[in-house]
């Protein structure tokens, strides 16, 4: 694997993490019945950090739960590798709610369908929104995220990755070339 | 990564990771437990037949749940209403299940060996689901995680499995998975119901009841099987009582917070009085739930295995 760019350094990140967190805010007219659901792994940091920066504005904290979509995947036959599983946390009920959902790449846009059926699972919110940190292109499926961090049109033999403090070290999305 | 077997026949043998994995995987399907919607798509499409030969009410349907809860199909077979009462052979009967093309196979069994058996004559996915007085994993496991569940941990505990323990697949499969994963193990028993080969498990053997109370951190308390002539074993089940049976005030008297799990059915009275059946220190119903969750984890791990 080899890195082609860096298409974000750490200060590009938190631009993009505060324009989203106002974007959010002003698209609901500030933060009555939302919930953030950050997918596992680092959706879960990013939801975080929208979370920080929305309490940093408005001084309310917003409900945050962690999604775990592998159960409902549908590449179980596909893949040669087995995913490993690990625990939703949804700490709120989110019937009634308008849920944040954040994922860190679209790409084919099956994993968020899988969230979708996730969520349902969990009750009827009133409606999902979804955040997503790039957008790479080559969708499968037809959705759209309602905020985007940046477009990168990518081919198919290129990755994006995305680094987060919390687990990689430093802030950064990376554009690299597989092998 | 996934499990080093395609099957699961026991739990002599099963690599730690393996043990682990069940384990860790079993936590999520606890959370799905938890959930308004307790269902998951992630077997849709495969077929299961539940393949019991002996009868079995909490394990078919503690599996059955499991698999509908993975949106498997579920097939139910019991010996008693089958062909096999016509007098077709078991091989013959296995074999057009699995014409029917299954994906996997939960059997259960009154003689040792047969999920050893079907892994040699059909190529669907074993489990064993209880097979003589050889093992039952499932149970194993299920007691596993809750002892976990409970105490945070496995090693360096301190277990003790009461009662039958010769005729006892579920004692089998508690030894070997426990042993694995660093547990010190005793039995306690009347000398009739102990096997000669604990020693060579490395397995302590006690037959004071106090003294297992006093030195184990849980007490995994088998059932008396009366319908398996276990009376053979010892004078009365009045005696057996007085001298094996937990009672609320033999605990008190050891002044100790042993856990205590049982297999169920419980025979109140005699391995547990009423008391201690329902009392603060028994997981008994948790360990139910934890069979649900254990047998999906077990399902999913061998289901989306390529």
């Amino acid at each position: 694997m080899d890195i082609k760019s860096k298409a974000i350094d750490a200060e590009g990140f938190s631009r993009i993490i505060s324009r989203i967190s106002h974007e959010i805010l002003e698209k609901n007219k500030g933060t009555k019945d939302l919930v953030l659901i950050g997918m596992r792994t680092r959706g879960e940091f990013l939801a975080q950090r929208i979370q920080r920066k929305i309490k940093e504005i408005e001084n309310i904290e917003i409900p945050l739960s962690v999604l775990d979509v592998t159960l409902y995947r549908d590449d179980f036959r596909t893949r040669m590798k087995q995913p490993e599983v690990s625990v939703s946390n949804i700490t709120t009920d989110i019937t009634e709610k308008n849920i944040i959902l954040i994922d860190d790449v679209l790409y084919t846009g099956r994993t968020v369908r899988s969230a979708l059926n996730a969520i349902m699972d969990f009750g009827r919110p009133s409606a999902i929104q979804f955040v997503v940190l790039v957008d790479r292109g080559h969708k499968e499926l037809p959705v759209k995220a309602d905020y985007v961090g940046k477009n990168i049109p990518t081919s198919t033999n290129e990755e994006i990755k995305v680094k987060m403090t919390e687990v990689d070290g430093e802030d950064a999305i990376y554009l690299v070339e597989l092998k | 990564m996934p499990l080093s077997s395609r099957h699961l026949l026991g739990l002599n043998g099963v690599p730690k990771e393996d043990i682990q994995l069940i384990l860790d995987t079993t936590k999520t399907f606890r959370e799905v437990l938890e959930r308004p919607i307790k269902k998951v798509p992630t077997l849709q499409g495969k077929t299961i037949v539940n393949l019991f030969f002996e009868n079995s009410t909490r394990t078919r349907i503690s599996f059955e749940l499991a698999e509908k809860r993975l949106s498997a199909d579920a097939i139910n077979f019991s010996a008693s209403t089958s062909s096999v009462s016509k007098g077709e052979t078991f091989k013959d009967t296995i074999k057009n299940i699995e014409a029917m093309k299954v994906d996997m196979v939960v059997a259960r069994h009154a003689a040792a060996g047969t999920p050893l058996f079907l892994t040699k004559i059909c190529d669907a996915n074993i489990i064993n689901a209880g097979d003589g007085i050889h093992e039952h994993p499932t149970q194993g496991l299920l007691d596993l995680y809750s002892i976990r569940e409970k105490l945070g941990r496995l090693e360096g505990l301190k277990v003790c499995i009461v009662g039958d323990i010769a005729h006892s697949r579920v004692a089998l499969s508690n030894i070997y998975g426990l042993k694995t994963m660093g547990a010190k193990v005793s039995v306690c028993g009347p000398s009739t119901m102990i096997p000669r080969n604990m020693k060579e498990l490395g397995v302590d053997v006690i037959h004071n009841i106090d003294e297992a109370i006093q030195e184990n951190d849980v007490l995994n308390v088998l059932r008396i099987q009366l319908e398996r002539k276990a009376r053979e074993y010892f004078p009365s089940i009045r005696e057996y009582a007085k001298y094996f049976g937990i009672t609320e005030e033999r605990l008190e008297k050891n002044g100790k917070d042993v856990v205590i799990m049982h297999p169920g059915p419980i025979n109140r009275g005699v391995e547990l009085s009423s008391g201690v059946a329902d009392g603060l220190q028994q997981i008994i119903l948790k360990q139910v739930t934890n069979g649900v969750a254990v047998r999906m984890a077990i399902l999913y791990l061998l289901g989306t295995m390529n």
